[in-house]
């Protein structure tokens, strides 16, 4: 099992109803995780839309996940 | 230079630094708070990042103008916080020889933020309502929760 630290922002921390959460997972990878936490329905069903940032750099959905990491669900950005 | 800052941004000020004996153009971009988007009044907004990545992010897209355009510097800085009508939000500043060159990367920059950059903004409406601008891409099942 690894330990994932997941990190949400604005519209993800509203619909997730926090801005963190530590779980134990056998999820070999972002997208794996992101299926599980989905399940719940306290995740958009469609992530086309959705990056995704590991340990504060962006990644592939693919990338493999190592315990003690720090994955970020990002939703569209909207600066300027 | 690429900053995020939660202080009002003092365009006058940031445009002051692009000057250079070197550079025939100064183009500056003010992205200001607007009162209305898409039929809705606005009354105020909000803008968070994720800031780390934020700053990594606007930093290779400056970088990226430098390499792209014949340009002496480029700048910007986003604020972030809860913004009145009228704040400046972004700023861009590009100086170079030539206009061409920094009407380009300008634009370049201010394009690139608003693709790539992790920052989002709510819209604040009359009646106490609010909306994350661009939640309407996710799957309807999601959004209708929001």
């Amino acid at each position: 099992m690894k330990e994932i630290t997941i990190h949400y922002y604005a519209s993800l921390r509203d619909l997730r109803g926090c801005a963190q959460e530590t779980l134990s997972t056998e999820a070999e990878s972002a997208l794996q995780l992101f299926d599980e936490l989905q399940r719940d329905q306290k995740l958009p069903s469609n992530r086309s839309h959705l990056k995704l940032a590991i340990n504060d750099e962006f990644q592939a959905w693919e990338t493999s996940l190592r315990s003690g990491d720090r994955v970020a669900f990002l939703p569209p950005f909207a600066g300027g | 230079m690429f900053e995020i800052t939660t202080h009002p941004i003092e365009a006058a000020a940031l445009g002051g630094h692009m000057h250079s004996s070197s550079c025939g153009a100064v183009v500056t971009f003010e992205g200001r708070v607007r009162d209305h988007n898409e039929g809705q009044s606005v009354l105020s907004l909000s803008y968070e990042a994720f800031e780390k990545l934020a700053v990594k992010e606007g930093a290779k897209i400056i970088e990226e103008a430098a390499q792209r355009f014949a340009i002496n510097k480029a700048c910007c800085v986003h604020r972030i916080g809860h913004l009145q009508i009228g704040d400046v939000a972004i700023w861009v500043g590009v100086c170079a020889g030539h206009r061409h060159a920094a009407f380009q990367a300008c634009e370049y920059v201010i394009e690139q933020v608003k693709s790539r950059v992790p920052i989002w903004k709510k819209e604040f409406y009359e009646g106490a309502t609010s909306h994350w601008i661009r939640m309407n891409v996710l799957s309807a099942t999601a959004s209708e929760r929001f």
